[in-house]
């Protein structure tokens, strides 16, 4: 008698426990949901060709749109891609083709996801005090050294990963056939995996598209036109940052416009990363 | 590219053959490709030897300019903060002066040059703890669902999902926290939160607007659990299968099962996800410092507004009223930057204990 009990004791448990997972699903999910939900529902109303072609207004005037900040965003962009690629890049050619097993390398990894953990709001602390402090005024500039050094640990890490699944046969026939090593590692062996280093620099950039923290006391953010490296500059994610705690229907309306613009970014570049490495080319880069 | 396919495909079943004698220390992140011999043999005859030799020392000048960025960040922040650390010294995390004309706690006014960290150490803790309390059980739930439950069909949507999940940006959870999570806690949670707990002290709702701790524990928990459910599934698919099958055929059930042959087994790697979720929750500036309410006090209710420590650099690094006022500031940063620091050694060190060397991404 005791042990039929016991039996429908634990039976009854593991059921419990199955319905305590799917609902700890059903938790997760709803929440992601309810983010996309609202931000198709919301932004979707205000994006319009205005959105894209036009300045901001001043405050309490209506329409406008977040082409300043769109454009700054591209230029911020630029300058941490121009700093974070070619160093993430080269240092994941070191890990995978020259440090392979050596303590350097363990090193450098270390240290690369370290840096990754390091806050946001830490690396606009050092671009304030590497740039801004020694140039005297906030700028377009500072903004993008401080993203392109946030770029450089994942961009590193997904370099090595991808360079490490090129096989070594592919090494061994280049220098086999005479190809000094240089052009062995950069025209073969980066070239086999650079599906792969394409979409992890994709998977940085949509990263630091995100950023505000770090812009707030570097890149500062400008209502007005500006493309100038030496100036403040506007960007995407600081103007839904200052719409969304504004006191106007207007803006948060603009807010979710660029949210939804910010989003459909970052899913494109996390679906592409998907494509790219389940179709088994470069396996295990997600 | 669609060329390339077999051949990787090869190289992945041909690896472990490759690597042949057991070779020495095995414990490394990534790399578990060795090296080749016929490779080596080919470099060691060198057929351009001074472009190759400046083409890896252009690649290890990349990679050290990773310890090179670090050093910097970390000098610049010690050199700046350098002002307020000799003038308030080691209390400045730990004490508060009382003001003598009120009686109350003196924590942050800048305009006098009065600085205390505590209401900022006392926001990011109580908001990193609660978000972990909010999001372990939850996010453990999934990853038990993900690797033992769910069927296959279903898991790389899932996957794909919570994947998505940990891609928006700060600012969005922000924007969204304020718009619906605020306004849903404000009318619906926290009077009943009230109502059920008022009487600890800790759920005391005295604050119309709906913003303080909990609101930003809540957003916290929401952007931390993909972080930790990813590395959870991650360590309990490391259990090798016979675990289970032995279990299983001891008569377990599927609780049993996972509770004593996996869980048990994962269970440093998942204290390891748990604490690069604290490190994640510590850190994370936009979204808190947009629901917390930012006021540097210290209220015992969790209801109360407050602010933390990344939320005041972001509200007020810009506008820093004097060299003091931004030494100070600077000096949060850093204490962020240790400890963020120490927290990611710590887990990724747990969390290669238990995959042996599988790389352990937290994303």
């Amino acid at each position: 008698m005791t042990n039929s009990f016991n039996s429908r004791l634990r039976t009854a448990t593991d059921h419990l426990v199955t319905g305590l997972a799917i609902l700890a699903t059903i938790l997760v999910i709803a929440p992601l949901l309810a983010i996309f939900v609202y931000l198709v529902f919301k932004g979707a109303s205000s994006l319009n060709l205005d959105f894209f072609t036009k300045m901001q207004k001043p405050p309490g005037e209506l329409g406008g749109g977040m082409a300043n900040a769109i454009v700054g965003s591209g230029v911020l962009l630029g300058v941490a891609s121009l700093i974070g690629v070619p160093i993430g890049i080269g240092a994941g050619i070191f890990l995978a083709e020259f440090g392979r097993g050596t303590k350097l390398a363990n090193a450098v990894r270390f240290t690369a996801d370290v840096l990754n953990g390091v806050p946001s709001i830490v690396m606009g602390i050092a671009g304030y005090a590497l740039v801004v402090v020694p140039t005297g005024h906030f700028s377009a500039f500072a903004g993008g050294v401080t993203l392109g050094i946030m770029m450089i640990p994942t961009i590193t890490r997904t370099t090595e990963e991808m360079l490490l699944m090129v096989p070594n046969s592919v090494r061994e026939a280049a220098l086999g056939l005479g190809v000094p090593n240089w052009r062995s590692v950069l025209s073969i062996t980066v070239r086999t995996a650079s599906p792969g280093i394409i979409t992890g620099c994709m998977l940085a950039f949509s990263r630091v598209a995100g950023e505000t923290a770090p812009l707030l006391f570097t890149a500062l953010g400008n209502s007005f036109w500006s493309t100038n490296l030496n100036r403040e500059i506007a960007a995407l994610p600081l103007q839904i940052y200052v719409y969304a705690q504004g006191p106007y229907d207007d803006w948060h309306r603009m807010a979710w416009g660029g949210a939804l613009v910010l989003i459909i970014l970052i899913v494109l570049a996390v679906s592409l990363v998907r494509y790219v490495t389940s179709r088994g080319v470069l396996k295990g880069a997600s | 590219m669609i060329g390339q396919v077999p051949e990787i495909r090869i190289a992945q079943t041909q690896s472990p053959s490759a690597s042949g004698s057991p070779s020495q220390e095995a414990p490394r992140p990534t790399g578990s490709v060795p090296e080749s011999e016929i490779r080596k043999f080919l470099l060691s005859r060198g057929n351009s030897a001074v472009a190759d030799r400046g083409f890896q020392w252009l690649m290890v000048l990349c990679a050290f300019s990773i310890f090179g960025i670090v050093v910097l960040i970390a000098t610049e922040l010690i050199r700046q903060s350098q002002e307020a650390w000799h003038a308030f010294g080691l209390k400045f995390f730990f004490k508060a002066d009382i003001d003598p004309s009120t009686n109350l706690p003196w924590y942050w006014d800048p305009v006098n040059g009065h600085f205390s960290a505590l209401p900022f150490v006392y926001g990011t803790l109580v908001t990193s703890l609660m978000a972990l309390v909010l999001a372990v059980p939850l996010a453990v739930g999934v990853a038990i669902f993900l690797t033992e439950m769910c069927p296959k069909s279903l898991r790389g949507g899932l996957a794909f999902v919570t994947e998505l999940l940990a891609a928006i940006p700060s600012v969005i959870y922000g924007l969204w926290a304020i718009f619906i999570l605020v306004p849903i806690l404000r009318q619906y949670v926290n009077p009943g939160l009230n109502k059920a707990l008022g009487w600890t002290g800790f759920f005391t709702d005295t604050n119309p607007t709906g913003l303080g701790y909990f609101a930003s524990s809540v957003i916290l928990a929401i952007m931390i659990l993909p972080i930790i459910s990813s590395l959870t599934r991650e360590v309990m698919s490391a259990v090798p299968h016979s675990q289970r099958e032995a279990v299983l055929a001891l008569g377990a059930t599927r609780w049993e099962m996972i509770r004593t042959g996996v869980l048990r087994n994962a269970r440093i790697g998942i204290v390891g996800a748990i604490i690069l979720g604290l490190g994640r929750a510590l850190g994370e500036t936009m979204a808190v410092q947009m629901v917390i309410g930012n006021t540097p006090e210290i209220s015992r209710s969790l209801l109360a507004n407050g602010t933390s420590m990344a939320a005041v650099i972001a509200s007020e690094y810009a506008e820093a009223a004097n060299d003091l006022h931004r030494s100070a500031l600077t000096e949060i940063g850093l204490a962020l930057f240790i400890v963020t620091i120490i927290v990611n050694t710590l887990a990724r060190l747990l969390v290669w204990a238990v995959t042996r060397g599988a790389p352990a991404r937290a994303h």
